[in-house]
Protein backbone atom coordinates (compact mmCIF):
# COMPACT_ATOMS: atom_id res chain seq x y z
CA UNK A 1 0.00 0.00 0.00
CA UNK A 2 1.48 3.50 -0.77
CA UNK A 3 0.98 6.57 1.20
CA UNK A 4 -0.72 9.66 -1.52
CA UNK A 5 -0.79 12.66 0.20
CA UNK A 6 -3.20 14.98 -0.35
CA UNK A 7 -3.08 18.37 -1.80
CA UNK A 8 -4.95 21.71 -0.87
CA UNK A 9 -7.32 21.49 -3.66
CA UNK A 10 -7.96 17.92 -3.43
CA UNK A 11 -9.03 18.61 0.50
CA UNK A 12 -11.36 20.99 -0.75
CA UNK A 13 -12.48 19.23 -2.95
CA UNK A 14 -13.37 16.78 -1.06
CA UNK A 15 -14.77 19.12 1.57
CA UNK A 16 -17.27 20.39 -1.30
CA UNK A 17 -18.51 17.02 -1.99
CA UNK A 18 -19.66 16.31 1.56
CA UNK A 19 -20.84 19.90 1.79
CA UNK A 20 -18.18 21.18 4.56
CA UNK A 21 -16.78 24.31 4.54
CA UNK A 22 -13.56 23.38 6.99
CA UNK A 23 -12.05 20.35 8.70
CA UNK A 24 -13.27 21.88 11.50
CA UNK A 25 -17.33 21.38 10.58
CA UNK A 26 -16.30 17.28 10.44
CA UNK A 27 -15.86 17.73 14.19
CA UNK A 28 -19.02 19.57 15.38
CA UNK A 29 -20.75 16.98 16.36
CA UNK A 30 -18.35 16.64 19.23
CA UNK A 31 -19.70 19.42 21.84
CA UNK A 32 -17.64 22.38 22.17
CA UNK A 33 -16.05 21.02 25.58
CA UNK A 34 -14.84 18.19 24.61
CA UNK A 35 -12.75 19.36 21.87
CA UNK A 36 -9.33 20.19 22.30
CA UNK A 37 -9.05 23.87 21.19
CA UNK A 38 -4.91 23.75 21.20
CA UNK A 39 -1.88 21.99 19.23
CA UNK A 40 -1.17 18.50 20.10
CA UNK A 41 2.00 18.97 22.11
CA UNK A 42 4.35 17.01 19.73
CA UNK A 43 7.37 17.97 18.36
CA UNK A 44 7.39 19.74 15.11
CA UNK A 45 8.32 18.13 11.84
CA UNK A 46 11.55 17.40 10.76
CA UNK A 47 13.14 17.56 7.14
CA UNK A 48 14.90 14.56 6.27
CA UNK A 49 18.59 15.61 7.21
CA UNK A 50 17.28 16.84 10.63
CA UNK A 51 15.74 13.32 11.40
CA UNK A 52 18.76 11.54 9.96
CA UNK A 53 21.03 13.45 12.53
CA UNK A 54 18.23 12.41 15.13
CA UNK A 55 18.53 9.03 14.74
CA UNK A 56 22.97 9.01 14.34
CA UNK A 57 22.61 10.57 17.73
CA UNK A 58 20.72 8.51 19.22
CA UNK A 59 22.45 5.06 17.65
CA UNK A 60 25.95 7.14 19.28
CA UNK A 61 24.55 6.24 22.83
CA UNK A 62 24.25 2.44 22.37
CA UNK A 63 26.77 0.53 24.06
CA UNK A 64 29.16 -0.08 21.04
CA UNK A 65 31.98 -2.15 21.61
CA UNK A 66 31.23 -4.04 25.11
CA UNK A 67 31.41 -7.81 25.81
CA UNK A 68 27.86 -9.10 27.19
CA UNK A 69 27.12 -12.19 29.06
CA UNK A 70 23.10 -10.74 29.45
CA UNK A 71 21.03 -14.58 28.32
CA UNK A 72 17.91 -15.16 30.98
CA UNK A 73 15.23 -14.98 27.70
CA UNK A 74 16.81 -12.71 25.65
CA UNK A 75 20.12 -13.88 23.42
CA UNK A 76 22.53 -12.44 21.05
CA UNK A 77 22.78 -14.80 18.02
CA UNK A 78 24.16 -13.51 14.43
CA UNK A 79 21.93 -12.23 12.26
CA UNK A 80 22.22 -13.23 8.60
CA UNK A 81 21.85 -9.99 6.39
CA UNK A 82 19.75 -11.96 3.62
CA UNK A 83 16.91 -11.58 6.75
CA UNK A 84 16.84 -7.60 6.68
CA UNK A 85 17.23 -7.28 3.43
CA UNK A 86 14.05 -9.60 2.58
CA UNK A 87 11.63 -8.60 5.54
CA UNK A 88 12.27 -4.90 4.38
CA UNK A 89 10.62 -6.06 0.83
CA UNK A 90 7.49 -4.16 0.64
CA UNK A 91 5.39 -7.15 0.21
CA UNK A 92 5.98 -8.18 3.37
CA UNK A 93 6.67 -5.03 5.23
CA UNK A 94 3.17 -3.22 4.41
CA UNK A 95 0.87 -6.14 3.65
CA UNK A 96 -1.97 -5.96 6.40
CA UNK A 97 -3.75 -9.03 7.78
CA UNK A 98 -3.77 -12.08 5.24
CA UNK A 99 -7.57 -12.27 5.76
CA UNK A 100 -8.24 -11.73 1.74
CA UNK A 101 -6.17 -15.23 0.24
CA UNK A 102 -6.28 -14.09 -3.39
CA UNK A 103 -4.29 -11.26 -2.75
CA UNK A 104 -1.87 -12.63 0.27
CA UNK A 105 -0.59 -15.94 -0.90
CA UNK A 106 2.89 -15.19 -0.23
CA UNK A 107 2.46 -13.96 3.49
CA UNK A 108 0.25 -17.22 3.90
CA UNK A 109 2.70 -19.02 2.66
CA UNK A 110 5.72 -17.75 4.68
CA UNK A 111 3.37 -18.43 7.79
CA UNK A 112 2.73 -22.19 6.71
CA UNK A 113 6.45 -23.04 6.56
CA UNK A 114 7.00 -21.30 9.70
CA UNK A 115 4.22 -23.73 11.49
CA UNK A 116 5.69 -26.31 9.44
CA UNK A 117 9.90 -25.94 10.30
CA UNK A 118 8.25 -25.23 13.97
CA UNK A 119 6.95 -28.64 13.94
CA UNK A 120 9.44 -30.36 13.21
CA UNK A 121 11.83 -28.57 15.31
CA UNK A 122 9.68 -29.27 18.52
CA UNK A 123 8.43 -32.47 17.64
CA UNK A 124 4.38 -31.14 17.76
CA UNK A 125 1.68 -32.35 15.71
CA UNK A 126 0.66 -28.69 14.78
CA UNK A 127 1.80 -24.64 15.35
CA UNK A 128 -0.20 -21.89 15.06
CA UNK A 129 1.00 -18.85 13.10
CA UNK A 130 2.68 -17.12 16.30
CA UNK A 131 2.08 -15.59 19.86
CA UNK A 132 3.21 -12.24 20.94
CA UNK A 133 6.40 -13.87 22.56
CA UNK A 134 7.75 -16.07 24.85
CA UNK A 135 5.76 -15.20 27.76
CA UNK A 136 2.00 -14.81 26.63
CA UNK A 137 2.67 -17.84 24.74
CA UNK A 138 3.32 -19.20 27.37
CA UNK A 139 -0.07 -17.51 29.68
CA UNK A 140 -1.93 -19.01 26.63
CA UNK A 141 -0.76 -22.26 26.51
CA UNK A 142 -2.01 -22.24 30.61
CA UNK A 143 -5.07 -20.91 29.42
CA UNK A 144 -5.40 -23.57 26.37
CA UNK A 145 -4.80 -26.71 28.98
CA UNK A 146 -7.55 -25.65 31.57
CA UNK A 147 -9.88 -25.22 28.32
CA UNK A 148 -8.72 -28.84 27.38
CA UNK A 149 -9.01 -30.46 30.57
CA UNK A 150 -11.98 -28.21 32.67
CA UNK A 151 -9.71 -28.50 35.49
CA UNK A 152 -8.27 -24.80 36.32
CA UNK A 153 -5.47 -25.79 39.39
CA UNK A 154 -2.67 -24.89 37.63
CA UNK A 155 1.36 -25.97 38.41
CA UNK A 156 4.22 -24.14 37.55
CA UNK A 157 7.86 -24.67 38.12
CA UNK A 158 9.56 -21.99 40.02
CA UNK A 159 12.61 -22.74 37.11
CA UNK A 160 10.49 -21.17 34.67
CA UNK A 161 11.25 -17.90 33.54
CA UNK A 162 10.39 -15.26 36.47
CA UNK A 163 8.82 -13.08 33.79
CA UNK A 164 7.25 -15.36 32.30
CA UNK A 165 5.77 -16.40 35.42
CA UNK A 166 4.64 -12.79 36.25
CA UNK A 167 2.82 -12.97 32.96
CA UNK A 168 1.21 -16.29 33.25
CA UNK A 169 -0.42 -15.06 36.63
CA UNK A 170 -1.60 -11.87 35.44
CA UNK A 171 -3.46 -13.75 32.65
CA UNK A 172 -4.56 -16.26 35.80
CA UNK A 173 -5.61 -14.21 38.24
CA UNK A 174 -8.76 -12.70 35.79
CA UNK A 175 -9.44 -16.42 35.01
CA UNK A 176 -10.01 -17.42 38.57
CA UNK A 177 -7.09 -20.30 37.81
CA UNK A 178 -4.96 -21.29 41.06
CA UNK A 179 -1.69 -21.19 40.01
CA UNK A 180 1.06 -22.80 42.53
CA UNK A 181 5.00 -22.82 42.26
CA UNK A 182 6.80 -25.90 42.35
CA UNK A 183 10.16 -25.60 44.15
CA UNK A 184 13.44 -26.69 42.50
CA UNK A 185 15.84 -29.61 44.16
CA UNK A 186 19.73 -29.31 44.58
CA UNK A 187 20.58 -30.07 41.32
CA UNK A 188 18.54 -26.75 40.17
CA UNK A 189 15.67 -29.01 38.61
CA UNK A 190 12.06 -29.20 39.22
CA UNK A 191 11.74 -31.12 42.50
CA UNK A 192 10.13 -34.80 41.20
CA UNK A 193 8.87 -35.54 44.74
CA UNK A 194 7.13 -32.01 45.25
CA UNK A 195 5.60 -32.31 41.81
CA UNK A 196 4.38 -35.68 42.21
CA UNK A 197 2.77 -34.43 45.71
CA UNK A 198 1.39 -31.18 44.76
CA UNK A 199 -0.37 -33.14 41.21
CA UNK A 200 -3.89 -33.75 41.89
CA UNK A 201 -7.36 -34.53 39.81
CA UNK A 202 -7.56 -31.34 40.15
CA UNK A 203 -4.30 -30.14 38.08
CA UNK A 204 -4.94 -28.72 34.74
CA UNK A 205 -1.39 -28.47 33.64
CA UNK A 206 2.58 -28.33 34.76
CA UNK A 207 4.33 -25.90 33.34
CA UNK A 208 8.01 -26.20 32.66
CA UNK A 209 10.49 -24.42 31.24
CA UNK A 210 13.73 -26.41 29.44
CA UNK A 211 16.70 -25.51 29.32
CA UNK A 212 15.23 -23.80 32.46
CA UNK A 213 15.62 -20.39 33.70
CA UNK A 214 19.55 -21.59 35.10
CA UNK A 215 19.69 -23.16 31.73
CA UNK A 216 19.93 -26.70 33.00
CA UNK A 217 18.19 -29.20 30.77
CA UNK A 218 15.19 -30.48 32.73
CA UNK A 219 13.71 -34.37 32.68
CA UNK A 220 11.13 -34.02 30.31
CA UNK A 221 10.17 -37.41 30.10
CA UNK A 222 9.59 -37.80 33.95
CA UNK A 223 7.73 -34.31 34.24
CA UNK A 224 5.44 -35.74 31.56
CA UNK A 225 4.63 -39.08 33.39
CA UNK A 226 3.90 -37.42 36.65
CA UNK A 227 1.72 -35.53 34.88
CA UNK A 228 -0.03 -37.80 32.67
CA UNK A 229 -0.64 -40.19 35.68
CA UNK A 230 -3.19 -37.58 37.07
CA UNK A 231 -4.82 -36.04 33.21
CA UNK A 232 -2.41 -33.25 33.49
CA UNK A 233 -0.89 -31.79 30.80
CA UNK A 234 2.30 -31.18 30.20
CA UNK A 235 3.52 -27.42 28.80
CA UNK A 236 7.26 -27.32 28.29
CA UNK A 237 8.12 -23.01 27.59
CA UNK A 238 11.51 -22.52 25.63
CA UNK A 239 13.17 -19.53 26.34
CA UNK A 240 16.18 -20.33 23.98
CA UNK A 241 15.21 -21.70 20.32
CA UNK A 242 18.74 -22.54 19.47
CA UNK A 243 18.93 -25.21 22.09
CA UNK A 244 16.26 -27.80 20.03
CA UNK A 245 19.46 -28.02 17.97
CA UNK A 246 21.17 -30.61 20.63
CA UNK A 247 19.01 -30.87 23.12
CA UNK A 248 15.91 -33.52 22.33
CA UNK A 249 12.51 -32.04 21.58
CA UNK A 250 10.14 -32.21 24.24
CA UNK A 251 7.86 -34.70 22.29
CA UNK A 252 6.03 -35.99 25.82
CA UNK A 253 4.96 -32.56 26.35
CA UNK A 254 1.09 -32.03 25.32
CA UNK A 255 1.82 -28.06 24.25
CA UNK A 256 5.12 -26.18 23.33
CA UNK A 257 5.90 -22.96 23.73
CA UNK A 258 8.82 -20.78 22.94
CA UNK A 259 10.52 -17.83 22.60
CA UNK A 260 11.51 -17.70 18.73
CA UNK A 261 13.95 -14.28 19.18
CA UNK A 262 17.55 -16.67 18.99
CA UNK A 263 16.68 -17.09 15.74
CA UNK A 264 17.31 -13.81 13.66
CA UNK A 265 15.46 -11.80 16.22
CA UNK A 266 17.54 -8.04 17.29
CA UNK A 267 17.37 -8.05 20.99
CA UNK A 268 15.98 -4.48 20.17
CA UNK A 269 15.59 -3.97 24.51
CA UNK A 270 13.15 -6.76 24.63
CA UNK A 271 11.01 -6.37 21.88
CA UNK A 272 8.77 -7.09 19.28
CA UNK A 273 9.61 -11.07 19.74
CA UNK A 274 8.24 -14.15 17.92
CA UNK A 275 6.07 -16.39 20.39
CA UNK A 276 5.48 -19.88 19.35
CA UNK A 277 2.80 -22.68 20.56
CA UNK A 278 2.32 -25.71 19.36
CA UNK A 279 0.16 -28.75 20.52
CA UNK A 280 -0.72 -31.98 20.05
CA UNK A 281 -3.55 -32.70 17.43
CA UNK A 282 -6.09 -33.53 19.23
CA UNK A 283 -5.59 -30.32 20.88
CA UNK A 284 -6.40 -28.38 17.98
CA UNK A 285 -9.92 -26.74 18.35
CA UNK A 286 -8.77 -25.67 21.87
CA UNK A 287 -5.73 -23.87 20.41
CA UNK A 288 -5.56 -20.00 20.43
CA UNK A 289 -4.47 -17.74 17.55
CA UNK A 290 -4.36 -18.23 14.11
CA UNK A 291 -3.26 -21.09 12.17
CA UNK A 292 -2.60 -21.02 8.05
CA UNK A 293 -3.56 -24.21 6.16
CA UNK A 294 -2.69 -26.27 3.08
CA UNK A 295 -5.42 -26.26 0.74
CA UNK A 296 -6.39 -26.91 -3.19
CA UNK A 297 -8.49 -24.00 -5.19
CA UNK A 298 -11.00 -24.58 -7.94
CA UNK A 299 -8.72 -25.45 -10.59
CA UNK A 300 -6.84 -28.02 -8.30
CA UNK A 301 -3.36 -26.18 -7.43
CA UNK A 302 -1.98 -25.55 -4.27
CA UNK A 303 -2.81 -22.86 -1.71
CA UNK A 304 -3.07 -21.20 1.43
CA UNK A 305 -6.04 -19.79 3.78
CA UNK A 306 -6.16 -18.94 7.33
CA UNK A 307 -7.93 -21.69 8.73
CA UNK A 308 -10.27 -22.42 11.81
CA UNK A 309 -11.21 -18.79 12.45
CA UNK A 310 -14.11 -19.43 13.81
CA UNK A 311 -12.80 -19.58 16.90
CA UNK A 312 -10.90 -16.82 16.25
CA UNK A 313 -12.24 -13.33 18.31
CA UNK A 314 -13.12 -11.39 15.26
CA UNK A 315 -15.76 -14.36 14.52
CA UNK A 316 -16.54 -15.26 18.35
CA UNK A 317 -16.72 -12.62 20.25
CA UNK A 318 -16.63 -12.83 24.08
CA UNK A 319 -16.80 -17.01 23.51
CA UNK A 320 -13.31 -16.71 21.70
CA UNK A 321 -10.28 -19.32 22.74
CA UNK A 322 -8.29 -16.56 22.44
CA UNK A 323 -8.12 -12.47 22.55
CA UNK A 324 -5.11 -12.92 20.23
CA UNK A 325 -6.70 -12.21 17.03
CA UNK A 326 -3.39 -11.69 14.66
CA UNK A 327 0.37 -12.75 15.23
CA UNK A 328 3.86 -11.54 14.93
CA UNK A 329 3.75 -11.91 11.24
CA UNK A 330 7.01 -10.06 9.95
CA UNK A 331 9.16 -11.49 13.27
CA UNK A 332 8.01 -14.61 12.59
CA UNK A 333 9.07 -14.30 8.79
CA UNK A 334 12.93 -13.18 10.13
CA UNK A 335 12.46 -16.32 12.21
CA UNK A 336 11.58 -18.55 8.99
CA UNK A 337 14.01 -16.91 7.06
CA UNK A 338 16.33 -17.96 9.93
CA UNK A 339 15.63 -21.23 10.01
CA UNK A 340 15.93 -21.52 6.12
CA UNK A 341 19.09 -20.06 5.90
CA UNK A 342 20.33 -22.29 8.90
CA UNK A 343 18.47 -25.35 7.93
CA UNK A 344 18.91 -28.47 10.57
CA UNK A 345 22.43 -29.16 10.46
CA UNK A 346 23.33 -25.44 10.52
CA UNK A 347 20.85 -24.91 14.10
CA UNK A 348 23.01 -27.76 15.18
CA UNK A 349 26.33 -26.91 14.20
CA UNK A 350 25.36 -23.36 15.86
CA UNK A 351 24.08 -24.83 19.44
CA UNK A 352 27.39 -27.15 19.66
CA UNK A 353 29.11 -23.60 19.27
CA UNK A 354 27.32 -22.20 22.21
CA UNK A 355 27.42 -24.87 24.18
CA UNK A 356 31.46 -24.99 23.73
CA UNK A 357 31.51 -21.34 23.96
CA UNK A 358 29.47 -21.60 27.27
CA UNK A 359 31.48 -24.69 28.66
CA UNK A 360 34.65 -22.70 28.44
CA UNK A 361 33.14 -19.69 29.90
CA UNK A 362 31.72 -22.13 33.00
CA UNK A 363 35.18 -23.61 33.42
CA UNK A 364 37.08 -20.42 33.40
CA UNK A 365 35.00 -18.75 35.69
CA UNK A 366 34.64 -21.39 38.33
CA UNK A 367 37.73 -20.49 39.36
CA UNK A 368 36.48 -16.98 40.59
CA UNK A 369 33.55 -18.71 42.07
CA UNK A 370 31.25 -21.37 42.41
CA UNK A 371 29.32 -22.84 39.70
CA UNK A 372 25.66 -23.77 40.94
CA UNK A 373 24.36 -27.07 39.64
CA UNK A 374 27.64 -27.72 38.56
CA UNK A 375 26.74 -31.94 37.66
CA UNK A 376 23.53 -31.38 35.89
CA UNK A 377 23.23 -30.90 32.34
CA UNK A 378 23.10 -27.35 31.18
CA UNK A 379 22.98 -25.49 27.62
CA UNK A 380 24.78 -21.92 27.24
CA UNK A 381 23.47 -20.63 30.48
CA UNK A 382 24.87 -20.88 34.05
CA UNK A 383 24.39 -19.53 37.14
CA UNK A 384 27.92 -17.93 39.56
CA UNK A 385 28.02 -17.82 42.96
CA UNK A 386 30.29 -15.03 44.36
CA UNK A 387 31.69 -13.33 47.37
CA UNK A 388 31.63 -10.51 45.94
CA UNK A 389 28.06 -8.66 45.65
CA UNK A 390 26.69 -8.85 42.10
CA UNK A 391 26.25 -5.31 42.09
CA UNK A 392 29.80 -4.66 42.97
CA UNK A 393 31.24 -7.28 40.56
CA UNK A 394 28.94 -5.82 37.81
CA UNK A 395 29.99 -2.23 38.37
CA UNK A 396 33.61 -3.44 38.11
CA UNK A 397 33.23 -5.77 34.99
CA UNK A 398 31.57 -2.24 33.47
CA UNK A 399 34.30 0.06 33.71
CA UNK A 400 36.46 -2.94 31.54
CA UNK A 401 33.58 -2.71 28.67
CA UNK A 402 32.05 -5.28 29.91
CA UNK A 403 28.10 -6.21 30.77
CA UNK A 404 28.76 -9.22 33.66
CA UNK A 405 25.97 -11.78 34.39
CA UNK A 406 21.76 -11.06 35.38
CA UNK A 407 21.96 -10.54 39.51
CA UNK A 408 19.50 -13.34 40.03
CA UNK A 409 19.19 -11.91 43.80
CA UNK A 410 15.73 -10.16 42.89
CA UNK A 411 14.22 -13.76 42.46
CA UNK A 412 16.15 -16.18 43.99
CA UNK A 413 17.44 -14.71 47.06
CA UNK A 414 17.82 -17.87 48.55
CA UNK A 415 21.53 -18.55 46.46
CA UNK A 416 23.30 -15.55 47.31
CA UNK A 417 25.73 -13.57 45.41
CA UNK A 418 24.33 -15.14 42.34
CA UNK A 419 24.40 -14.13 38.70
CA UNK A 420 22.87 -15.76 35.51
CA UNK A 421 26.28 -15.85 32.73
CA UNK A 422 25.53 -16.80 28.92
CA UNK A 423 27.69 -17.57 26.15
CA UNK A 424 26.95 -18.04 22.50
CA UNK A 425 28.46 -18.03 19.40
CA UNK A 426 28.94 -14.53 19.27
CA UNK A 427 30.99 -14.58 22.77
CA UNK A 428 35.01 -14.62 22.34
CA UNK A 429 37.63 -16.66 24.18
CA UNK A 430 39.31 -13.40 24.89
CA UNK A 431 36.11 -11.35 26.43
CA UNK A 432 35.45 -14.39 28.69
CA UNK A 433 39.25 -14.39 29.99
CA UNK A 434 38.79 -10.54 30.50
CA UNK A 435 36.00 -11.19 32.29
CA UNK A 436 38.00 -13.52 34.65
CA UNK A 437 40.30 -11.13 34.91
CA UNK A 438 38.47 -8.60 36.50
CA UNK A 439 36.70 -11.30 38.45
CA UNK A 440 40.26 -12.49 40.02
CA UNK A 441 40.67 -8.75 40.78
CA UNK A 442 37.61 -8.77 43.27
CA UNK A 443 38.47 -7.05 46.67
CA UNK A 444 39.05 -9.68 49.75
CA UNK A 445 35.82 -9.75 51.46
CA UNK A 446 35.74 -8.89 54.72
CA UNK A 447 34.85 -12.44 55.75
CA UNK A 448 38.16 -13.69 54.22
CA UNK A 449 40.15 -11.16 55.68
CA UNK B 1 -38.30 -30.12 5.78
CA UNK B 2 -40.87 -31.38 8.02
CA UNK B 3 -40.62 -31.30 12.00
CA UNK B 4 -41.29 -34.47 13.90
CA UNK B 5 -44.28 -34.28 15.62
CA UNK B 6 -42.76 -36.62 18.98
CA UNK B 7 -39.75 -34.04 18.96
CA UNK B 8 -40.00 -31.01 21.66
CA UNK B 9 -38.07 -27.71 20.15
CA UNK B 10 -36.47 -25.58 21.95
CA UNK B 11 -35.62 -21.34 20.68
CA UNK B 12 -32.29 -22.60 20.34
CA UNK B 13 -32.74 -24.59 17.67
CA UNK B 14 -32.10 -28.09 19.59
CA UNK B 15 -34.52 -31.10 19.05
CA UNK B 16 -35.50 -33.69 21.71
CA UNK B 17 -36.79 -37.21 21.57
CA UNK B 18 -37.90 -38.41 24.79
CA UNK B 19 -38.09 -42.39 25.50
CA UNK B 20 -38.70 -43.61 28.86
CA UNK B 21 -36.24 -42.12 30.80
CA UNK B 22 -33.69 -41.14 28.29
CA UNK B 23 -33.87 -38.04 25.82
CA UNK B 24 -32.29 -38.16 22.57
CA UNK B 25 -30.80 -34.36 21.82
CA UNK B 26 -29.98 -33.21 18.45
CA UNK B 27 -30.05 -29.38 16.20
CA UNK B 28 -33.24 -28.61 13.67
CA UNK B 29 -32.87 -28.57 10.30
CA UNK B 30 -33.44 -24.96 10.82
CA UNK B 31 -30.17 -24.76 12.62
CA UNK B 32 -28.41 -26.93 10.33
CA UNK B 33 -29.38 -24.88 7.36
CA UNK B 34 -28.14 -21.84 8.91
CA UNK B 35 -25.01 -22.86 10.18
CA UNK B 36 -24.04 -24.31 6.69
CA UNK B 37 -21.21 -27.10 5.72
CA UNK B 38 -20.92 -28.67 9.27
CA UNK B 39 -16.88 -29.52 10.29
CA UNK B 40 -17.08 -30.82 13.94
CA UNK B 41 -19.46 -31.27 16.82
CA UNK B 42 -18.00 -30.63 20.10
CA UNK B 43 -20.16 -32.84 22.22
CA UNK B 44 -19.06 -33.67 26.08
CA UNK B 45 -18.09 -36.90 27.57
CA UNK B 46 -20.67 -39.71 28.84
CA UNK B 47 -21.42 -38.92 32.51
CA UNK B 48 -20.93 -35.35 32.58
CA UNK B 49 -24.07 -33.49 33.70
CA UNK B 50 -26.11 -31.17 31.54
CA UNK B 51 -28.96 -28.67 32.38
CA UNK B 52 -32.02 -27.51 31.05
CA UNK B 53 -30.57 -24.23 29.33
CA UNK B 54 -26.82 -24.49 29.96
CA UNK B 55 -24.18 -25.06 27.09
CA UNK B 56 -22.86 -28.40 26.42
CA UNK B 57 -21.15 -28.41 23.44
CA UNK B 58 -20.78 -26.29 20.21
CA UNK B 59 -21.29 -27.19 16.42
CA UNK B 60 -18.12 -25.63 14.47
CA UNK B 61 -19.36 -24.94 10.47
CA UNK B 62 -16.92 -23.10 8.01
CA UNK B 63 -18.65 -19.88 8.92
CA UNK B 64 -19.18 -20.05 12.81
CA UNK B 65 -18.66 -22.04 16.12
CA UNK B 66 -22.52 -22.40 17.76
CA UNK B 67 -22.91 -23.05 21.59
CA UNK B 68 -25.23 -26.08 22.18
CA UNK B 69 -27.59 -25.32 24.73
CA UNK B 70 -29.29 -28.20 26.70
CA UNK B 71 -32.76 -28.91 26.67
CA UNK B 72 -32.90 -31.13 28.97
CA UNK B 73 -31.43 -31.89 32.39
CA UNK B 74 -29.50 -35.06 33.70
CA UNK B 75 -26.21 -37.29 32.63
CA UNK B 76 -25.26 -37.97 29.39
CA UNK B 77 -25.05 -41.66 28.58
CA UNK B 78 -24.31 -41.95 25.48
CA UNK B 79 -22.45 -40.04 22.45
CA UNK B 80 -22.75 -40.19 18.76
CA UNK B 81 -19.47 -40.94 17.63
CA UNK B 82 -19.80 -41.47 14.11
CA UNK B 83 -20.39 -37.26 14.20
CA UNK B 84 -16.45 -37.44 15.21
CA UNK B 85 -15.63 -38.72 11.55
CA UNK B 86 -18.43 -37.33 10.09
CA UNK B 87 -19.94 -34.61 11.18
CA UNK B 88 -21.79 -33.58 7.73
CA UNK B 89 -24.64 -35.96 8.83
CA UNK B 90 -25.95 -33.16 10.90
CA UNK B 91 -26.22 -32.02 7.10
CA UNK B 92 -28.21 -34.37 5.46
CA UNK B 93 -30.28 -35.42 8.40
CA UNK B 94 -30.39 -33.28 11.38
CA UNK B 95 -33.33 -35.11 12.67
CA UNK B 96 -31.88 -38.06 12.48
CA UNK B 97 -28.24 -37.50 13.45
CA UNK B 98 -28.67 -37.01 16.53
CA UNK B 99 -25.69 -36.05 19.50
CA UNK B 100 -26.22 -36.95 22.63
CA UNK B 101 -28.45 -39.42 24.77
CA UNK B 102 -29.30 -38.05 28.57
CA UNK B 103 -30.66 -40.08 31.34
CA UNK B 104 -33.37 -37.55 32.36
CA UNK B 105 -33.77 -36.23 35.93
CA UNK B 106 -37.31 -34.80 35.32
CA UNK B 107 -38.94 -36.29 32.87
CA UNK B 108 -41.76 -33.38 33.22
CA UNK B 109 -39.19 -30.96 32.38
CA UNK B 110 -40.09 -31.11 28.36
CA UNK B 111 -43.21 -30.05 28.49
CA UNK B 112 -42.35 -26.47 28.95
CA UNK B 113 -40.40 -26.74 25.15
CA UNK B 114 -41.76 -26.19 22.00
CA UNK B 115 -44.17 -28.87 19.78
CA UNK B 116 -42.88 -28.96 16.50
CA UNK B 117 -46.25 -26.55 15.14
CA UNK B 118 -45.14 -23.92 17.63
CA UNK B 119 -41.42 -24.30 16.41
CA UNK B 120 -42.32 -23.80 13.04
CA UNK B 121 -44.37 -20.52 14.02
CA UNK B 122 -41.10 -19.57 16.15
CA UNK B 123 -38.83 -20.16 13.00
CA UNK B 124 -41.64 -18.06 10.75
CA UNK B 125 -41.25 -15.27 12.61
CA UNK B 126 -37.28 -15.60 12.95
CA UNK B 127 -37.19 -15.58 9.72
CA UNK B 128 -39.64 -12.80 8.96
CA UNK B 129 -37.81 -10.17 11.01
Amino acid sequence: MRYLPKSDAERAAMLREIGASSIDDLFTAIPEEYRLTRDLNVPRQMGESEIIDYFKSAAAKNANGYASFLGAGAYRHYRPVVIDALVQRGEFLTSYTPYQAEITQGTLQAIFEFQTMICELTGMDIANASMYDGSTGAAEAVMMAVRVTGRDNVLVAKTVHPEYREVMHTYAQHQGHEAKEVAYGQDGHVDLAALEQAVTEETACVLVQSPNFFGLIEDIPAIAEIAHKKGALLIVSIAEAVSLGIVRPPAEADIVSMEAQSFGVALSYGGPYCGVLGAKEKYLRQMPGRLVGETKDTEGRRGFVLTLSTREQHIRREKATSNICTNQALVALMVTIFMTVYGKQGVRELAVQNLAKAKYAADTLAAQGKVLFAGTPRFHEFVLQTDEDPEQLNARLLEKKIIGGLDLRKWYPELGNATLWCATELTTKEQIDAAAGVLAEAPVAASAR
Amino acid sequence: MAYPEKYKYTREHEWVEVNGKIGTVGITDYAQNSLGDIVFVDAPKVGTKVEKGAVFGSVESVKAVSDLYSPVTGTVTEVNEELNSSPEKINSDAHGAWIIKVELSDSGEVESLLSAADYEKFIAEETGK
